[in-house]
């Protein structure tokens, strides 16, 4: 069984979700789109109010390189433009727009097979750019950026990454178990746009039934096969994926396709085939929600811009003793401020937790235990790091490698200390992003 | 004997070594202006960056070399030291306006109910980079205290149940510090004058009036009366936000008294 070498964590599991169908969420009369839906600079809105906009309507543009649009996953209208909070409270750029009741969704007419057959590698990518497809994973980069390889490198590998090591999260195994074929027909769009020979599909041992359904899926496809992966905690990071799957070290610093590989997430691959197929651009995804006091916790399929306010009511309601709830999961979620925030295309999750588990212990004095040390997946020393940023020594932070940090929290979880050691960190690395 | 014997080995050595020392000493010799450390004695030794230069030493070095005082004043000393400091190098002491540090928020927690609580690490840096913060508005004072923990004069305090800093205008010297440690850049270093106390808008709120009226009791709402009844035109309102310019302000308090919201402070009583 493969994994990555360095460092790592088993948390426990707690995927209580994990035989749960994916179900549709009905859709609400109003939503509030954001503009800003992946890392890259915000979409600008090409909608007025009082705009009549059909579903799958483009609503937004791609105003960068690294930006995606957005489009309409509703029948019906524009009410207004106006900041929304996000789930961190922070006022964005949102379109609201009222769902005609009566004629909610239409589907445009499928691709043929003849039409996809005579698709150039630049035209999936084009449609991939068109769609407003991001990393579904959590990350929101714009995948049309992911698949366009610069001059000079290619691809040998795609990885799909089913890997699904955050705790709590469930939505990547349902959709493997529900739509595997589908998931198998966007790795081959995406080899196809690519130029890669292999496509590997990852999945952690923690997931039989879709380690099943994904190999029968695979099985007709020469250059296609599934990888069961150890479980461990963080398996499914990029580079800890390319590393358990090829064997090949990502240079510091630098992008996958140095390793000659390109890694999607299975939701990105099966929006991919979504939009290729069924001319489908992205509007909506599938949120676990879970918690010990929810009533109907499940993966549910929901329309983006719906707030999560009704995502939490469809799921039976906040529990009386909520202490947090974690949008992602709980490993690299963060807590939400605002119930008034809607679905984004990067919500993989929503974890509510009791008010007992929510809380942070006292900090304690650091016992030098190095426990840290070698939990850490990119071989960095976070108790130093800390320190340095404890006396705002940014440079000093940069030259132990911060930037290189992937955020995974394994050093905070397991300290003995309870000490904020990603807190420190993630301060250090914005420092020094805005130092450039 | 023998006693006699080490006390002629150690006092060779002595005398060897103090001969070393003297040569090193007159080879490896510094010259230093003594002016340097002259000043240092007088400098508060806080090394603040208040003055421009990296500490209280490059500060004392620039004064010793320099032509003219123009440009260079410590804000840790007062003019008497500054004027003594002149003395040491000949110079006429350069005169400038006394600052001190105010707080563009007043909201405290009976204004600006939390509405979340956060357990995090006590520093406004990393509450500030995690999200909008307690309470409703994201402009306002998050109370972690990185501008108390920033001061190197002891000048700022968190009041317990306000969770707000207060700056003690006797020991602020305006050196800056705490402007450049706010995430939310909420302290401004505002001249002050002996004779008449500083005026200012005790608040960041830059979200329009139903919004902010809804996030803080004491938010500006960018009403613009403030600016109706002032008689110099000093505040000057920019996204639903009030600023007094303090070079047109003349401390009335006409501004204080029509403020609905409350959020216009001043640094004392204000007697026409």
């Amino acid at each position: 069984m493969k994994t990555f070498k360095k460092g790592g964590i088993h948390p426990p599991e707690n995927k209580s979700t994990r035989d749960c169908p994916i179900v549709d969420m009905p859709i609400p009369g109003e939503l509030r789109i954001m503009l800003s839906q992946c890392i890259g600079v915000p979409a600008k809105s090409i909608v007025k109010p009082g705009d009549k906009i059909e579903c799958g309507q483009k609503i937004a543009e791609a105003a960068a390189f690294v930006s995606a649009p957005v489009h309409s996953p509703v029948n019906g209208s524009v009410k207004k433009i106006e900041p929304t909070r996000t789930p961190q409270g922070i006022w964005q750029e949102s379109i609201v727009i009222t769902t005609d009741s009566e004629n909610p969704v239409t589907n445009p007419l499928p691709r043929t097979t003849d039409e996809i057959e005579t698709l150039s590698p630049d035209d999936i990518i084009n449609i991939v750019g068109d769609c407003g497809i991001v990393g579904l994973g959590g990350a929101t980069f714009p995948t049309k950026v992911k698949l366009s390889i610069p001059k000079g490198k290619s691809a040998e590998y795609v990885l799909i990454n089913g890997a699904e090591c955050e705790p709590c999260l469930t939505c990547d195994d349902a959709l493997m178990r529900q739509d595997a074929e589908k998931i198998v027909k966007g790795t081959l769009l995406i080899m196809k746009a690519t130029g890669a020979k292999y496509g590997i599909i990852g999945i952690e041992e923690n997931k039989p039934d879709a380690i099943k359904i994904m190999s029968s899926a695979t099985d007709p496809y020469p250059g296609l096969k599934v990888v069961t992966l150890k479980k461990k905690y963080p398996q499914g990071g990029e580079k800890q994926l390319i590393y358990a799957i090829t064997g090949r070290v990502v240079p510091a610093g630098a992008l996958p396709i140095e390793t000659k590989c390109i890694v999607d997430n299975v939701a990105t691959a099966y929006a991919i085939y979504d939009a290729v197929y069924n001319r489908r651009p992205l509007t909506d995804r599938i949120v676990t929600v879970t918690g010990k006091g929810l009533s109907n916790p499940g993966n549910f399929r929901i329309k983006n811009g719906t707030s999560l306010d009704d995502i939490i009511k469809f799921a039976g309601g906040l529990p009386e003793d909520t202490g947090k709830i974690i949008a992602g999961g709980p490993m690299m979620g963060r807590a939400i401020s605002s119930l008034e925030a809607s679905a984004t295309k990067g919500l993989s999750g929503l974890v509510i937790l009791p008010e007992s588990e929510s809380l942070r212990k006292p900090t304690q004095p650091c016992i030098r235990c190095a426990r840290c040390v070698s939990v850490c997946p990119m071989g960095l020393e976070p108790y130093l790091l800390m320190l340095q940023a404890d006396v705002k020594k940014w440079d000093d932070m940069a030259a132990n490698g911060v930037m290189n940090c992937l955020e995974c929290g394994c050093c905070a979880y397991t300290c003995p200390s309870h000490r904020p050691l990603l807190d420190m960190i993630k301060l250090g690395k914005q420092e020094l992003r805005k130092k450039k | 004997m023998i006693i006699g014997f080490s006390i002629f080995i150690l006092g060779v050595i002595g005398i060897v070594a103090a001969i070393l020392l003297f040569i090193a000493a007159k080879k490896f010799h510094v010259f230093e202006d003594p002016k340097i450390g002259e000043i240092e004695e007088i400098l508060p030794g806080a090394n603040c960056g208040g003055c421009g230069f990296s500490g209280c030493h490059a500060f004392a070095m620039e004064c010793a070399g320099a032509k003219s005082m123009e440009g260079l004043v410590c804000t840790g000393v007062d003019a008497e030291g500054m004027r003594k400091i002149a003395d040491i190098v000949g110079l006429a002491p350069a005169v400038a306006q006394r600052k001190v540090a105010i707080i563009k928020c007043s909201a405290s927690c009976e204004n600006r109910d939390p509405r979340n609580r956060y357990d995090g690490v006590r520093s406004c840096a990393v509450e500030a980079s995690l999200y909008q913060g307690e309470s409703d508005c994201i402009y306002g004072c998050l109370g972690c205290g990185d501008c108390v923990n920033a001061c190197p004069f002891g000048a700022m305090q968190l009041i317990p149940g306000e969770e707000l800093p207060h700056v003690d205008l006797e020991k602020c010297t305006g050196c800056g510090k705490c402007v450049e440690a706010c995430p939310r850049n909420l302290c401004e270093l505002a001249p002050i004058n002996p004779d008449r106390p500083i005026v200012w808008v005790a608040c960041a709120n830059r979200d329009r009036g139903p919004i902010a009226m809804k996030e803080c009791g004491v938010a500006c709402i960018g009403c613009t009366k403030c600016r109706k009844v002032c008689p110099n035109e000093a505040p000057d309102i920019v996204s639903f936000l009030a600023h007094i310019d303090q070079d047109k302000c003349s401390s009335c308090g006409e501004c204080i008294k029509a403020c609905p919201r409350h959020s216009i402070k001043s640094t004392g009583d204000i007697s026409d």
